[in-house]
């Protein structure tokens, strides 16, 4: 499957998940902030990206779990170094480059844009 | 009065299809007040719709517990898409079809329709409805908070219904 064809069934998901409109679905949309994506969503985008695609996706494989339950991952409201170098390690098709110059935990969420998810399907379907 | 919005389970097909019925009576108390007569307007009863999401959304929620012996609480997360195109009232009866899209630790994704019976055809249904209906498995999902260790979701009354349509709760 290429890329195009991958981004084209992510956006078929995103606008039946979140109710939006066809155009508000761009690479660089952020699910939350641009798309309206609430936490109750990311599990609806996780069913249907395993039944468009035949996938198994285990929890907190494409979007993080609770932060705040790992102490050494959060202080003070801030995701800690450790926390966002675990991130990265977990989550290789985020960019997390611009949160890490203000890692809000509670902006965390926003990392996750239209392209994190057509990448991460695309690791996906090339580790078979 | 109990919060059941099903009267009988007719078909079961474990952890893919579950089948429900809902016979709209007089005799409920809610169906006075929507509508009741005013300004010289005859009463006017029709199953509210949020009740018949209810109903269907039972429906689904039964198969999705019975598909793990009821040990997750299935809790109603989402409802991502739901059209009703007419009433339903006194004397009809609803009929709810419930079929699991995908089941996993962490919930569930559903799609039911809604029908009703044709008051002249028996056995014929119109199809008058469909909702797309996302279940969490609470204790996969609590984003660290504790809820209590007994299953609050499937008390006695839907396994009664279980058993009362037939079906065994295991």
């Amino acid at each position: 499957m290429t890329r195009d064809e991958i981004y084209a069934k992510v956006k078929e998901i995103l606008v039946d998940a979140l109710a939006v409109d066809d155009e508000d679905v761009t690479p660089q949309a952020r699910l939350t902030t641009d798309l309206g994506a609430e936490s109750i969503d990311f599990l609806d985008i996780v069913f249907k990206l395993q039944q468009a695609f035949g996938l198994n996706i285990a929890q907190g494989e494409l979007f993080p779990e609770n932060l705040s339950q790992h102490a050494n991952f959060v202080k003070d409201g801030k995701v800690t170094p450790e926390g966002i170098a675990t991130l990265k390690s977990r989550l290789p098709h985020v960019d997390f480059s611009g949160f890490e110059a203000d890692p809000q935990v509670k902006k965390v969420a926003e990392v996750f844009t239209v392209d994190a998810v057509v990448k991460f399907v695309e690791r996906k379907l090339a580790s078979g | 009065m109990r919060w059941m919005w099903i009267d009988r389970i007719t078909h079961l097909e474990p952890g893919r299809r579950l089948v429900a019925v809902k016979n709209v009576s007089m005799a409920e108390e809610h169906l006075h007040d929507h509508f009741p007569a005013r300004d010289g307007s005859p009463a006017f009863p029709v199953m509210p719709a949020s009740l018949i999401l209810e109903g269907v959304a039972q429906t689904a929620g039964i198969l999705v517990g019975h598909a793990r012996v009821f040990r997750e609480k299935v809790i109603l997360a989402k409802i991502g898409k739901a059209e009703l195109a007419r009433d339903a009232a006194p004397g009809d009866t609803l009929r709810y079809s419930a079929t699991i899209l995908h089941l996993d630790t962490q919930g569930a994704s559903t799609s039911t329709t809604i029908e009703i019976a044709s008051p002249t055809a028996p056995g014929v249904f119109e199809t008058i409805g469909a909702a797309d209906i996302v279940f969490s498995h609470a204790d996969h999902n609590t984003a660290g908070t504790t809820l209590p260790a007994f299953n609050f979701v499937f008390s006695d009354s839907f396994k009664t219904i279980l058993r009362t349509s037939g079906f065994g709760d295991e």
